[in-house]
């Protein structure tokens, strides 16, 4: 029987257990002239960036403005209408695999399946990382998900289910991380509590891309934001 | 490598969760099968004779039955987008997909056959024919199914569509299946129907799964 309340240090400082493939402040990502067409509606064309290592990237704009989609595109879940994508210098089409194996992705929809607890769709998240099952226990009760850790997710609020979304940021071994709006639902704490990880990995050599409507409160130097203006 | 032991033990967590999700089937397949003899008339010569045709149409139109919530739930929760995202987990989720849709849907409609042959008074050698006729065809439904389930995910009533997508895959195998158990009847060799319905399975075993990854990519773009 396992405890129901583990007592865990919630301070416990996280270990990236094998550096990051491409060193500190070289070019990771780059996107150059890309151009997205969503139903006759140009959202953005001639949109070039890079994401160094050890960057975070915020994409900002309204509603509708193609954030999403943009990120769509550089998780390679989408092809864009024109312009090309790098991974590390070389096209991503060439190094897909690696490039995949380097990413994760969380979009829009949270990525838990609703009938299993939040320990079963971390296990499941951890086989498809290819990492060793291992107990999340305490890593749940870091994210204040103590005592929720055995019944199916349906039963849990927007906020928390997002928090057992992200809860696979905590076992990534990727280095870059593309979250689509990861503060939703979350409540001011878990904000700050993500914030707070997002820098430890940053500093670690990690890169991020996020869209929020949160003006992030983290102080760092590799902050850059990317404003996406709505086109009709 | 990706290992298939969790995502299996994953779908067949979820199919212990949902059990509607299986049990309909096989039920409908049990009923379907037990209203025959009160429609044409409880005559064994008759039964015996439209047996094979009542039995596969029956096995074929259950496992349609469940294939069309395979992966809706994953794919509106975002499981797929962020598995195609991934890249190399893909193949084992569709992997462990089909062997849960086989083990769910194909494998009681095998060990329902007895009492299937009891209700259409199949005879002896027809029966074993059946039994490794559904053994060798139950497979090559799921295959079919799960392509079809991945092929119509982002329709939203994908229903009938799959049923049009489909059903026209299966006639092969209803015509060998359905002849196989009739030479049995009438004490022929079947063992070239047999063959040829194995033959039809190792070609789908090779390509269907990477049909169906190739499907889950095309619907999440």
């Amino acid at each position: 029987m396992r405890a129901i309340f583990p007592i865990v240090d919630s301070q416990r400082p996280v270990i990236k257990h094998q550096p990051f493939s491409v060193p500190v402040g070289q070019l990771l990502l780059q996107a150059q002239s890309l151009s997205c067409i969503r139903q006759d509606r140009v959202l953005f064309e001639q949109l070039s960036l890079q994401v160094h290592a050890g960057e975070l990237l915020q994409v900002a704009g309204k509603n509708g403005a193609g954030k999403s989609s943009l990120l769509r595109l550089l998780a390679g879940l989408a092809t864009p209408d024109e312009g090309q994508l790098l991974y590390c210098r070389q096209p991503v089409a060439d190094v897909a695999t690696d490039y995949a194996a380097n990413l994760c992705y969380i979009g829009h929809h949270s990525g838990i399946h609703e009938q299993l607890t939040a320990l079963e769709n971390l296990a499941f998240w951890r086989a498809a990382a290819e990492l060793p099952q291992a107990d999340d226990l305490a890593l749940l009760a870091t994210l204040g998900l103590a005592g929720l850790e055995d019944i199916p997710c349906r039963m849990l609020s927007a906020g928390q289910q997002r928090r057992v979304s992200l809860a696979r940021l905590w076992f990534s071994r990727s280095q870059l991380w593309i979250l689509d709006e990861p503060f939703t639902a979350l409540d001011q704490s878990a904000i700050a509590m993500l914030q707070q990880f997002f820098l430890q990995h940053l500093t670690c050599g990690g890169a991020i891309i996020l869209t929020t409507h949160q003006p992030l409160s983290m102080v760092y130097d590799g902050l850059n934001t990317l404003e996406l203006a709505y086109r009709w | 490598m990706v290992t298939l032991g969790p995502f299996l033990k994953r779908e067949l967590r979820l199919l212990a969760r949902q059990k509607a999700d299986w049990l309909n089937p096989v039920l409908f397949f049990l009923i379907v099968l037990s209203l025959f003899p009160l429609g044409v008339g409880p005559e064994p010569n008759l039964l015996r004779i439209i047996a094979p045709g009542v039995i596969w149409i029956a096995a074929l139109l259950s496992v349609l039955l469940a294939a069309e919530r395979l992966f809706k739930d994953d794919y509106r929760n975002g499981v797929v987008e962020q598995l195609v995202a991934s890249r190399q987990p893909l193949l084992a989720f569709v992997l462990a997909k089909l062997l849960a849709n086989w083990l769910s849907t194909g494998l009681p409609l095998v060990l329902l056959s007895p009492l299937v042959a009891l209700l259409l008074n199949v005879d002896m050698a027809s029966f074993i024919a059946m039994v490794l006729t559904l053994l060798l065809g139950t497979p090559l439904l799921s295959l079919l199914s799960v392509l079809g389930a991945a092929l119509t995910v982002s329709a939203d009533k994908g229903g009938i569509l799959l049923a049009l997508l489909i059903l026209p895959l299966y006639i092969p195998l209803l015509i060998f299946a359905s002849a196989a158990m009739e030479a049995a009847s009438m004490a022929l060799p079947y063992h070239g129907q047999l063959a040829v319905m194995l033959a039809m399975l190792l070609f789908a075993l090779a390509l269907v799964p990477v049909a169906v990854t190739s499907a889950l990519k095309i619907n999440v773009s």
